[in-house]
């Protein structure tokens, strides 16, 4: 319940921003060739002539009524605009978690076991280089080599799963490794960090003298106490993943949410913009309520 | 212990991985006939009558036709209309329809369609609002015919119909065509060569149209927008796409086949293979120009103006704006170098840049040191150079200048705005257009200057107008010509606007396209695409 009161602020600080803003919606619509009186007339038939506040509370009815409005420069209703684009950017946004989580984690685990060994100092050296690229040169050195010179993957595009498996994973190859870059490079830092801390905890040397497996030291006693933060991670890299996509999304021309908000801004599209930082917020805030939920999972000391 | 196991089974399952996804690439579906492109923009406001944006009259020509089409001479010549008759008077102009002529619904074209849809067109577009004031009536005889009746024998009937640029004159069914021209149409029905697929339209990110298996071509062959419009593929795919190098490189990897308007820096990339063609479509190309705004200080006084035209010069303008003279020249004709109206009037004193001039006029006219604000959009590559260029010419001369950058939808709001600079206003704003909407006084909006009312800038200059007012109508050649070299001379010497010269832009595609058209406007009937 608490969450309500918060997406009501964002929602209020954002409709003052937006309207604070210089841009136009009506001269997108007009065009370069549009009169100062054809901009007016496409003002008003916008609504966009009404004060600031009856915008505002025409704006909010529809929200509580659970309607995010129609785009200003497309006539689509908004919801279906966020359903249209929300297909690449969750296909994008899982892959990555997936695919860096499922990398990072155990090379920070063996990282920290073998701490001091070649092995460590790779991890390291790849953490500081994978965290210092920016995404879209790591993009575009990707599609250079698997795209034009080997021609394996294509250069850019989604398809959705319903085209085929292959079709829609071929796509999503390139884009997630880049992005995914930083956060193996993120998670693996702190598991590394975290699992060392507790390798010299007096309950992992009480294991190993009862004779336990290294393997079983590592997972059952060492990563698990050391899991807090690392999930913490995982969830703040959920939240920014929504920052990152917007740069994959335009090197890769995946048609999902990162590059509406672009387009939405760029056109002083309002109630597209106002509807997408509704939904952000509200993923931001899901986001931390499932962390929260797993730190009790994980530790049951933790109680809220 | 021997890891050999392993490593010949990861061996195996890498190369059936690899074969797995060669296979899976090699066997990929095919995209023949169809042709996907990337157009100059994202098609995202579909009615060609509410915005004069340049892609949605491309998006016009795909799905609607016209009345009247305009030849590679500049020519009228009939599209949807199989003739027109001219009453010995000159103030009747009678139009039939071809027959076969269907509306995607299935529904007949019918006169009473096009009366209504020249009236709605009319209200907004700039040739049209000018035909509007000399049309006394509009009747629909039967079916296939109707009248336009004007009051005096005049060229612009025909010229305006057949207008090519922004905002044609496209054809829509009469209960479409109803909807008052502030408002955006709700359906997309037209009569042209292809037919949007409305189920597959997201817009910004994808247009897909389909063939119009029920289009009746003409025989003649295609010219610029007459002509046949045969259309020789099954679909075709706007695909936009935000990043030019994401784009160029899905050309070069067959993705898709058309890049309508390759970044100049870019082209190499394309011209050094094999398999590519890179060529300029649009001849005529566009013209880049500035315009003071004749409100404020200093460019409310002609002196100043000027001197500020002797300090900026072309070159330097075109220079950094393409790169490389085989995209540009230099060119003081506001109606268009290579048109029928061209004139080189001013071109002594626009196309040098001549500082020193400049400060000795400055000083005559008695600058006070107003700072001049130029708006200079960051995110508008064909537009983001000139303010720059200008802004260190009028430096060099003795202005004080203040370079205000910004995106390019915040300028579209500040230019619209008649506050003086200080308070949100602006002095000297940049942009460009394409040739082939500004070839005579009626079409080129820059030189209305009737004050409150004409585009951002408002000059007002009540002879300039009654010359346009002459020229509207005015059926002889020569007479035309005339008035429209004395509109050049009284717009330059009034600093109106100031051309700063002209540029093409490369269109690159795949060699599997033959067929592309040379046209003012991308247009995809008569491609064709190899299987």
């Amino acid at each position: 319940m608490a969450t309500i009161p918060v997406i009501g602020v964002v929602a209020i600080i954002v409709f003052a921003v937006l309207r604070l803003t210089p841009g136009d919606p009506a001269a997108i619509i007009a065009g370069d060739a549009a009169t100062t009186e054809q901009l007016q007339q496409i003002r008003i038939q916008m609504g966009l002539d009404k004060p600031l506040y009856v915008q505002f509370v025409l704006w909010a009815g529809q929200i509580l009524r659970g309607d995010l409005g129609i785009s200003l420069i497309s006539g689509v209703p908004v919801a279906q605009m966020i359903a249209d684009r929300i297909g690449p950017t969750l296909a994008l946004s899982t892959s990555i978690i997936v695919f860096s989580t499922v990398i990072a984690v155990p090379l920070g685990v063996i990282a920290a076991w073998r701490q001091g060994t070649l092995l460590d100092r790779w991890t390291s050296a790849f953490s500081v280089l994978g965290f210092s690229m920016p995404v879209f040169v790591i993009g575009y050195l990707l599609i250079l080599l698997f795209s034009i010179e080997l021609a394996w993957l294509p250069v850019q595009g989604y398809r959705p799963p319903s085209d085929g498996f292959w079709p829609f994973l071929s796509r999503l190859i390139l884009p997630t490794l880049a992005l995914g870059t930083a956060y193996i490079a993120l998670i693996a830092r702190i598991t590394r960090t975290s699992v060392l801390e507790v390798m010299g905890e007096d309950y992992i040397r009480t294991a190993r003298a009862k004779g336990l497996k290294e393997n079983s030291v590592l997972i059952n006693h060492a990563l698990r106490n050391a899991s807090v933060p690392i999930v913490t991670i995982i969830g703040v890299g959920i939240a920014h993943l929504i920052g990152g996509v917007v740069v994959t999304e335009s090197v890769f021309n995946l048609p999902g949410l990162g590059r509406l908000v672009v387009e939405a801004v760029l056109a002083r599209d309002y109630p597209v913009i106002q509807g997408l930082i509704l939904l952000f917020s509200f993923a931001y805030i899901l986001i931390n309520l499932l962390v929260d939920v797993l730190y009790t999972v994980l530790d049951p000391r933790i109680r809220y | 212990m021997s890891f050999d196991w392993l490593k010949r089974g990861l061996a195996r399952t890498v190369c059936a991985a690899m074969s797995f996804f060669a296979t899976m690439l090699m066997t990929a579906p095919a995209s023949a006939q169809t042709i996907t492109a990337v157009m100059s923009s994202g098609l995202r406001v579909v009615d060609p009558v509410v915005s004069s944006a340049a892609i949605t009259n491309v998006h016009g020509y795909m799905i609607y036709d016209t009345l009247l089409g305009t030849d590679a001479q500049f020519k009228v010549q009939p599209q949807m209309a199989e003739k027109w008759d001219i009453s010995p008077d000159g103030k009747t102009f009678t139009f039939t329809l071809r027959e076969g002529l269907k509306w995607h619904d299935g529904a007949p074209v019918k006169a009473e369609d096009c009366v209504a849809s020249i009236k709605r067109w009319g209200e907004v577009d700039i040739m049209g609002q000018v035909l509007m004031t000399l049309v006394t009536d509009t009747k629909v005889v039967d079916d296939k015919t109707f009248q336009i009746v004007v009051r005096t024998p005049t060229d612009v009937v025909l010229s305006s119909l057949a207008k090519i640029g922004t905002r044609t004159a496209f054809m829509m069914p009469k209960r479409i065509a109803e909807t008052p021209s502030s408002q955006p149409i709700k359906e997309n029905i037209g009569s042209g060569p292809f037919k949007l697929v409305a189920s597959e339209f997201k817009p910004g990110i994808k247009v897909v149209y389909e063939k119009n298996k029920d289009y009746v071509p003409r025989k003649e062959p295609a010219s610029w927008t007459a002509g046949g419009k045969v259309v020789n593929v099954d679909r075709v795919e706007w695909v936009t796409m935000p990043d030019d190098l994401t784009a160029t490189n899905a050309l070069l990897n067959g993705e898709i086949d058309y890049i309508e308007a390759m970044p100049y820096d870019l082209l190499p990339m394309v011209e050094s293979r094999s398999g590519f063609k890179v060529e300029v479509l649009d001849k005529l190309g566009l013209w880049t120009y500035y315009r003071f705004n004749f409100l404020h200080p200093p460019f409310n006084d002609k002196a100043i103006r000027r001197a500020a035209m002797h300090a900026v010069g072309q070159a330097d303008i075109l220079n950094a704006l393409t790169g490389n003279p085989k995209y540009h020249r230099t060119c003081t004709a506001i109606f268009g170098c290579d048109t029928i109206y061209a004139s080189n009037y001013g071109s002594d004193f626009l196309i040098p840049s001549n500082p020193d001039k400049a400060k000795e006029m400055l000083k005559e006219a008695k600058y006070d040191g107003t700072p001049v604000v130029i708006l200079h959009p960051t995110d508008n590559r064909t537009v983001s150079t000139q303010p720059v260029v200008i802004a260190n010419a009028l430096r060099k001369a003795g202005f004080i200048v203040s370079l205000q950058s910004m995106d390019w939808q915040t300028l579209t709001t500040r230019r619209a705005s008649k506050k003086s600079p200080a308070e949100g206003g602006w002095n000297i704003h940049a942009t460009n257009g394409p040739i082939v909407g500004i070839t005579d006084p009626l079409r080129n909006q820059s030189v209305a200057t009737n004050g409150e009312r004409a585009w951002f800038g408002w000059p007002d200059f009540p002879s300039i107008q009654a010359l346009r007012d002459k020229f509207a109508v005015t059926a002889d050649p020569g007479e035309l010509k005339a008035l429209a070299a004395e509109v050049q001379k009284q717009v330059i010497d009034e600093g109106v606007v100031v051309p700063n010269g002209q540029f093409v832009i490369p269109t690159a595609y795949s060699t599997k396209l033959t067929g592309i058209l040379e046209s003012p406007a991308a247009l995809f009937w008569s491609a064709k695409k190899a299987r």
